[in-house]
């Protein structure tokens, strides 16, 4: 199915967050998601169902002032 | 010392982490500036890239507080967003709250801040505000529960210094019991000095120092003029007055 994920849309098979994140090279990072604007804490991320169509956001720790 | 939400910080400076010439450069200001804490960001990642792994490396081996940023953020939902997504990432409560209300200047949106000061507070944040100097705007955030104000010295980056001294010395001494801290706008040393001067009790900066010729010295400098502004207001400065007067005794003067 294809869902987009940091603003690229991409085809993918898994249908959790977890294993969307395994499937698409973050299996381990340190990052922080959220699903259709949404905040997906990583607890939840092994339940969270993904569909056609989803909003992916996966941040990271990075400069700032 | 500052002390922010009963977290006692070993400096008055606080320093920003974007647009150093490099990774070294950066964790040699931070040597230099003896920061104490450390602003930062989440940005997006890329899969397979390790730029947010790396950095965290980095600012994990400064030995400073962390306090994350909602910097970009224009709309209430988005920095609330923003913000769940640093607490976990940084593991930290503390949350930088930026929501932006104009484009060109960077100038806070007073309404949503309050919103969202108030939303997060309820949500367990420790919400350290980038607002205005606008005393009712700040009255309203720490209603909202905000138990420090972090107003501009000038808009972002542009170096300015201290645009309205009148109400930054009017939020002081409205807020006797509130850490201040000027965020934004300083550009030198001196400016820093300024704001500690007045009583504030931290300085917030990153681009005069990321963005000086030599960050290492700029941040030495700005801890240096930090110290002094402090120990200045500690002192108890004398008041200005519009006429001269003799600091040499009149008295015992010669009739020549």
């Amino acid at each position: 199915m294809k869902i987009t994920i940091n603003g690229t849309l991409t085809e993918v098979a898994a249908t959790t967050l977890n294993d969307v994140l395994e499937e698409t090279g973050y299996g381990g990072a340190k990052v922080a998601t959220a699903v259709n604007e949404a905040f997906v804490p990583a607890t939840l991320r092994a339940t969270h169902p993904i569909t056609e169509g989803d909003r992916i956001e996966i941040v990271a720790p990075r400069q700032g002032g | 010392m500052p002390t922010f939400y009963g977290t006692e910080i070993a400096s008055a400076l606080m320093l920003g982490t974007a647009q150093y010439p490099s990774p070294a450069i950066l964790a040699d200001a931070f040597r230099q500036s003896n920061a104490g804490i450390a602003t930062v960001s989440v940005r997006r990642e890329a899969g397979g890239e390790q730029a947010g792994q790396d950095f965290w490396r980095l600012v994990s081996d400064l030995n400073v507080a962390l306090l994350p940023n909602t910097a970009g953020c224009h709309s209430v939902r988005e920095a609330v967003t923003t913000a769940h997504m640093a607490r976990e990432l940084f593991n930290t409560p503390w949350i930088k709250l930026e929501v932006i209300g104009h484009a060109d200047t960077l100038q806070p949106d007073p309404f949503g801040l309050v919103e969202a000061a108030r939303i997060l507070t309820e949500d367990g944040f420790q919400v350290f505000p980038y607002c205005t100097e606008d005393l009712v705007l700040c009255d309203r955030l720490v209603q909202a529960g905000c138990e420090v104000l972090m107003p501009w010295g000038a808009p972002i980056g542009t170096g300015l210094g201290l645009n309205n001294i009148y109400g930054l010395r009017s939020l002081r001494a409205h807020f006797a019991d509130i850490p201040l801290v000027v965020d934004a706008g300083l550009g030198l040393p001196s400016q820093a000095a300024h704001a500690m001067e007045l009583g504030y009790d931290a300085v917030l900066l990153n681009t005069a120092v990321a963005q000086a010729g030599d960050p290492a010295t700029m941040a030495r400098a700005f801890a240096s003029a930090i110290e002094a502004g402090r120990a200045a207001f500690t002192a108890d400065p004398m008041s200005p007055r519009d006429m001269a007067a003799p600091s040499t005794p009149v008295l015992g003067k010669a009739f020549l």
